[in-house]
């Protein structure tokens, strides 16, 4: 297995807060890598270090062995990564079909001049685009919701809609932040399928935050804590789960030592 | 109701989404374009009018309603559009069939050079900026006399198509039938954007651009096609405005222009190119209409023709009021709920158009 993506003791500094303290590890192609830690601990600061919304004050982060910091925030989808946000980033005033059309943006072919004229080769590129979005929606069973507006429907459905926007993609790496957040233990038990087949039928690399401890034990196949922008310990989730450090973050020392008084 | 079934991934590209709305467009263009048969020439100078300002409302809306920006300023990109046309047959001595598409893409660099600095703004500080630039543009016009006449301004020439002479008083079916017709093209342009990654890129914009920068779609500079594309299809209705009133000035297109021009948008229904003709026909046909009802009034009063000064701005004021408290979706949604309602009749329920207020809407990064 070779390193897809590479964080390099990544530092990021907001005022006098570290919310990433020289934090490195390296996700392998094809294994599905866990994001786990109390709130605040940096994850979603993780992600957006590696969308490149935010730049860090010290390291470097490599994506198929290229570093990623010199290249503007709309490059990185095109080099194949796609995201989801842990307060759902959809576009409302506009149709499930359409918000997964967005996702192919990556894909596209057309220009403003015959887009505009809309040739016969524009058409051909919509009904790719189209052909690529319905496998999508079929992965994720969004056939009732395909013509719905997103400003009218509930935040279960939401939540698939935005893995399937990344999908749409057509990734090498995706990222996702907090997928059951909210959800209820079916729509979690979707998700963890879904997570299984994106790794092993689509060859996608996931790299996810959670907090659903369960989830993450399921489907990852390497968990790193965090907390307070600090690496406390990578490994098998099993190891993580039992590591006193992590212990230590969730429950806290005193605590601890009272259990085991 | 009606339901569609769908065999291809065609019938979600095609324009039409069944053969009974084509069929509906097609007897609309024919009433379009018998129209000089059917009215008087006053009637045809005020539809005349209704499709440059529909025209005009299109490129604003495509700004507005499709990317999310503000502008307070579009009046100045009817002026680039007016007088790069006048002046490039004045003093170039062009035909109009080159003068007008080069006045549109003036228009257009003009709107792309205004994004490039104002890329950044957002919502009322872009709405600052771009209400700047249509004050500057007023005062522009004044300072370049030489070239624009100033306060006097300049006299547009008649249009004349391969030795064909267009003038409004003479024939008046002509230069309406030119419009209509660059209305149909623009029509056809705009939805074209719309079906296509470049519009998608628009609403993506508008609805989230962090979301938007994630899926790959370059900001700054889809925010400047956006900017580039609505100046000049403004551009043009300017030009079709300029040969239209005959004569302009730097008056013409002030800053209550600009905010005509948004508050026809608005009223007609933000985010479709039906808003821009329901816009434009209360635009174009409200200061007759108010014209009109007033003399019936003071005619059946006894009292003669007077004129009430700041009326029909009053009257505006209202009306704007009326739609942004009970319809915000504007004329076009009303239109969609009345269409609604007798389609599922007796089904139709109140809440049918409601949306559902999205919440977990915290920390929206910029």
């Amino acid at each position: 297995m070779t390193a897809l993506l590479e964080l390099d003791h990544v530092t990021l500094r907001f005022g006098g807060v570290t919310a990433v303290d020289d934090v490195s590890f390296t996700v392998e192609e094809g294994e599905v890598f866990a994001l786990v830690g109390p709130n605040g601990a940096g994850k979603s600061t993780v992600f957006n270090l590696v969308s490149r919304f935010y730049d860090p004050a010290a390291g470097d982060i490599r994506f198929m062995g290229e570093s990623i910091l010199k290249r503007p925030p709309h490059d990185i989808a095109r080099l194949g990564i796609a995201r989801t946000f842990q307060n759902i980033e959809l576009f409302e005033q506009a149709t499930v079909l359409q918000n997964l059309l967005v996702g192919r943006h990556r894909h596209r072919g057309t220009w403003l001049l015959n887009e505009v004229l809309f040739t016969p080769f524009v058409r051909n590129e919509e009904r790719r685009h189209r052909a690529a979005v319905e496998k999508v929606i079929e992965f994720l069973d969004l056939q009732p919701y395909r013509e719905k507006y997103i400003a009218g429907l509930p935040y279960g459905v939401r939540k698939v809609v935005e893995m399937g926007r990344a999908l749409a993609l057509e990734p090498k790496l995706l990222l996702l932040d907090e997928p059951a957040s909210g959800l209820s233990v079916e729509e979690t038990q979707d998700v963890a399928f879904w997570i299984e087949d994106i790794k092993k039928q689509m060859g996608i690399t996931v790299l996810m935050v959670e907090h659903d401890m369960h989830l993450v034990a399921t489907v990852s196949d390497r968990v790193l804590a965090l907390a307070d922008g600090k690496m406390l310990a990578l490994g098998t989730p099993r190891e993580v789960q039992g590591h006193p450090a992590v212990v230590e973050a969730y429950i806290g020392a005193h605590a601890k030592s009272k259990v085991m008084a | 109701m009606r339901t569609v079934f769908k065999t291809s991934y065609d019938a979600d590209i095609d324009l039409f989404r069944h053969s009974a709305q084509a069929g509906w467009y097609v007897l609309l263009t024919v009433i379009a374009v018998a129209l000089p048969w059917l009215v008087n020439t006053f009637w045809l100078g005020e539809a005349t009018n209704m499709l440059i300002w529909a025209i005009a409302g299109m490129g604003l809306m495509l700004l507005v309603g499709q990317t999310g920006q503000a502008s307070l300023g579009h009046a100045a990109f009817l002026a680039v559009g007016c007088y790069a046309n006048v002046l490039l047959q004045q003093r170039l001595g062009l035909p109009f069939i080159l003068s007008f598409p080069l006045c549109g893409l003036i228009a257009g660099i003009a709107g792309v050079l205004v994004a490039i600095p104002t890329a950044r703004l957002h919502g009322i500080y872009l709405a600052i900026a771009t209400l700047a630039i249509g004050i500057l543009i007023d005062d522009l016009i004044v300072v370049a006399e030489p070239l624009t006449g100033g306060v006097m301004g300049l006299f547009a020439p008649d249009i004349s198509i391969f030795g064909l002479t267009i003038n409004r008083y003479g024939n008046p079916w002509l230069l309406y039938w030119l419009v209509l017709f660059v209305t149909v093209l623009v029509v056809l342009a705009y939805r074209n954007i719309q079906r296509t990654p470049l519009g998608r890129s628009f609403a993506a914009i508008r609805d989230s651009e962090v979301s938007a920068k994630a899926m790959g779609v370059n900001v700054a500079k889809t925010k400047a096609v956006s900017f580039g594309l609505s100046a000049a299809i403004t551009g043009l209705a300017g030009a079709l405005m300029g040969h239209f009133a005959g004569i302009f000035n730097n008056e013409t297109f002030n800053i209550i222009i600009s905010i005509q021009l948004l508050l026809m948008i608005v009223i007609g229904g933000l985010g479709s190119i039906h808003g821009a003709f329901f816009g434009a026909m209360v635009v174009a046909v409200l200061p007759q209409a108010i014209a009109i009802s007033r003399d019936l009034v003071t005619g059946a009063l006894g009292m003669g023709s007077v004129a009430i000064p700041g009326m029909e701005a009053a009257i505006f004021g209202i009306i704007l009021m009326v739609f942004i408290l009970f319809e915000p979706m504007g004329i076009y949604g009303r239109w969609l709920k009345i269409r609604t309602y007798f389609e599922l009749f007796p089904f139709y329920r109140r809440d049918m158009f409601r949306r559902q207020r999205s919440y977990l809407k915290t920390e929206r990064m910029r």
